[in-house]
């Protein structure tokens, strides 16, 4: 090793004497926070992309109506590129996400629409929603799987199988429906697509609070796991400071969901539809949509893999280095395989809001899609050069390319324009954060 | 003095592997006794890690057999070695530069909660334990090793060895990177194992640190064993007539 910075003895240097032994020194201030400034710079951006598309669309960007629908609009790139994460952190890559997704959308479409109905069950029996969501797991799992085989034990480059994948895919799907459009869904399964399908206000409320009581609790408990073990902690006040603003964004979020009404004339037919009379005056809020909670629910899924389990660990050290996992008994070729099948099954899942919120399947269902999670996951700071990578950043990195991409829809931006500015952000962002990480003196 | 008498704790007969025509190693057999100290020498490319891997799992021999306390053992893989409490710091460090050192140390064999989750406290907690008695004035526990200088990266790669029991150890010129004082360290903690009855396979350049910590060399050319000799019997320029010229001493164990 040659190291400029530090001598072989750095063990000794100086700057290891400062603070009691065991101990940092105190901070002060928002360094005590400990935030990460990657995380910063993410909100940051964000923050003034809305408001930049706020004054430009003269005050119809920040509106519940609009926030809501670039949530929904995010969902379904959203569940892929917290999968394509591990992907990349395992130096691999996934060119056929949309492809794997539309083929999953004709295989539910079919389950619920051609092949359940001939087995007698009919279009709106409660059981068909589940049973084609699950055949659709199953088959996305199976695809993935079958990528990480020819990867992981036949050494086939990702990048070449997961091409073939793009093609191979978009195709059987089309002959799964002979290329038509399957529709409508069932009933039950278009609730999962976003509009059709919202908790109402005081579930969403209820759940918030959920949510916010897991928070602190999360935050608590890894406080105690520290104090346990005499490991240096946060000052008391900065935990409150931080478990206030998590708390303040999942309340807001779902004050914000609640406050997009539902037309009137739409709950007038829901009334009527159940041969009730509308009470004069009356207002309701959508509140949070099932596919935004699937979305969360697959996020906090995917954060307690990468951080709590062996699976997650092992796909950052092989990423980090296979040799070093492969010396310390880590079967690198079989977790190729599962991390492969877990990105097909969250494929199928992101088919699922995806057609439930389209209503049908349709063949171009998912196209770029690809593109669209590869540039969330690195937006969000995932390294293609493996072993780094969060899924809160991949999350983000949706939410900023479809606020960008709807922003610009809502001034009035000419279509082809769109896409060559999303195709110089990604490259904008992905040399921001190398300036990030020199600045840290990380390589 | 060693007690050469009973079993050996390990014993390697026979070992052979080829790289397409070269062989690397080439009918070699080697053994080490509780609390020894084998030196294995040779130039570059003579053979030595690989004879090395062969033993950790992290190669498959092309032929030969490998007995712990005196049975055959099956070793196809670093976790069978890792089974029979073979341990291994390889020369080139096998850490993941982007996890943390208590990640590194159990990598491969995590702590868990009760629910099966990774704790890393109790990870860092263990790590703190051994790291404050091999390297007291390690600090940056919570950084990736990647920003570790070679010295720090080094007692982590040893720490792992050492909390995990190792009955066999094999160093693959663990010192080469190090700095005058850990390197003191290392030896001071390899006479300690020593004491401890852990048997050791040390592969160094240095001379003068083999006639120091070994008891027995073991002197690799072109693939093939020399000679193993007692490195009190023997001087230096004996040790490196054998080396360079392939030529055993008078004197052989
Ligand atoms: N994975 C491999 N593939 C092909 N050839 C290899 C491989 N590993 C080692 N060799 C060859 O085997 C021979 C022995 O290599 P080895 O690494 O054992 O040398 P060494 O004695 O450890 O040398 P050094 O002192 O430089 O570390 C060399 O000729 C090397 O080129
Ligand atoms: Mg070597």
């Amino acid at each position: 090793m040659t190291d400029t910075t530090e001598t072989p003895r750095a063990g000794h240097g100086p700057q290891d004497r400062t603070g009691p032994p065991g101990g940092s020194p105190r901070l002060t201030g928002l360094r005590a926070l400990e935030v990460d400034g990657r995380l910063l710079g993410m909100i940051g951006a964000f923050v003034v992309i809305c408001l930049a598309f706020h004054f430009a669309s003269d005050g119809r960007f920040i509106t519940p109506r609009n926030l809501f629908n670039l949530t929904i609009q995010t969902a379904s790139v959203a569940i892929m590129a917290t999968g394509m994460v591990f992907i990349i952190v395992m130096r691999h890559i996934d060119l056929s996400v949309g492809s794997v997704l539309a083929t999953c959308s004709a295989v539910m479409a079919m389950t619920q629409t051609a092949w359940l109905p001939a087995l007698g069950l009919e279009l709106g029996n409660p059981l068909l929603a589940p049973l084609a969501i699950v055949t659709g797991i199953l088959a996305g799992a199976a695809i993935g799987a079958l990528h990480g085989w020819l990867v992981g034990y036949l050494a086939i480059p990702a990048f070449i199988v997961t091409l073939g994948g793009l093609l191979v895919w978009r195709n059987v799907a089309w002959y799964l429906t002979n290329g038509q459009t399957i529709g409508p869904l069932d009933p039950t399964f278009m609730q999962l697509g976003g509009i059709r399908g919202t908790l109402g206000e005081t579930w969403s409320w209820i759940v918030g609070l959920i949510a916010v009581a897991l928070a602190v609790w999360t935050l608590w408990s890894a406080r105690r796991d520290k104090v346990e073990h005499d490991f240096p902690v946060k000052p008391l006040w900065a935990e409150g400071v931080v478990a206030a603003i998590v708390a303040v964004l999942i309340l807001g979020f779902v004050a914000v969901m609640n406050a997009y009404e539902i037309p009137e004339r739409v709950l007038a037919r829901e009334f009527r539809a159940r041969g009730l009379e509308m009470p004069e005056g009356l207002s309701m809020g959508y509140g949070v949509p099932y596919s935004v909670l699937l979305v969360v629910l697959v996020a906090i899924g995917m954060t307690v893999i990468a951080r709590r389990t062996r699976f997650g660990r092992y796909i950052y050290a092989t990423g980090g280095n296979p040799d070093a996992a492969e010396l310390s008994g880590i079967d690198i070729r079989m977790l190729t395989v599962k991390v492969f099948a877990l990105l097909g099954a969250l494929c199928a899942i992101s088919a699922v809001v995806a057609s439930a919120r389209l209503a049908n399947h349709s063949n171009d269902i998912g196209t770029l899609d690809e593109l669209r999670v590869i540039a969330a996951a690195v937006i969000g700071g995932t390294a293609l050069k493996g072993g780094v990578g969060t899924i809160y950043g991949a999350l983000l990195g949706a939410l900023i390319m479809q606020s960008l991409q709807s922003g610009m829809a809502m001034v009035g931006v000419d279509a082809p324009l769109q896409n060559i500015v999303v195709g110089a952000v990604l490259v904008l962002a992905v040399l921001i954060d190398i300036w990030y990480r020199r600045s840290l003196g990380v390589k | 003095m060693i007690d050469r008498s009973g079993t050996p704790l390990v014993e390697l007969r026979d070992m052979q592997k080829s790289f397409g025509g070269i062989h690397a190693v080439n009918h070699v057999s080697i053994d080490l006794y509780p609390g020894e100290v084998v030196g294995v020498l040779g130039h570059n490319g003579a053979g030595k890690s690989v004879l090395m891997k062969m033993l950790s799992g992290a190669l498959p021999r092309d032929g030969g057999e490998i007995y712990v306390n005196g049975e055959k053992a099956t070793i196809n893989s670093p976790r069978d070695a890792r089974r029979y409490n073979i341990e291994t710091i390889y020369q080139t460090l096998a850490l993941a530069d982007n996890l943390d050192a208590a990640a590194n140390l159990f990598l491969g064999r995590e702590l868990t909660t009760p629910f099966g989750l990774v704790d890393d406290a109790q990870m860092e907690a263990e790590t703190r334990k051994i790291m404050g008695r091999l390297n007291p004035n390690f600090r940056r526990y919570s950084t990736p090793v990647a920003g570790l200088s070679g010295g720090q990266r080094q007692s982590v790669a040893i720490a792992r060895a050492v909390y995990f029991n190792a009955k066999i150890l094999i160093m693959d010129e663990p010192t080469a990177a190090l700095g005058v004082e850990e390197t003191r360290m290392v030896s001071e903690l390899i006479d300690e194992l020593k004491n401890q009855g852990i048997g050791i396979l040390l592969i160094d350049h240095d001379i003068h640190q083999v006639k120091e910590l070994c008891d027995r060399a073991s002197v690799m050319k072109n693939g093939q064993l020399v000679g193993t000799v007692e490195v009190d019997k023997v001087t230096e320029d004996d040790l490196l007539g054998m080396i360079i010229l392939g030529k055993n001493p008078a004197v052989a164990a």
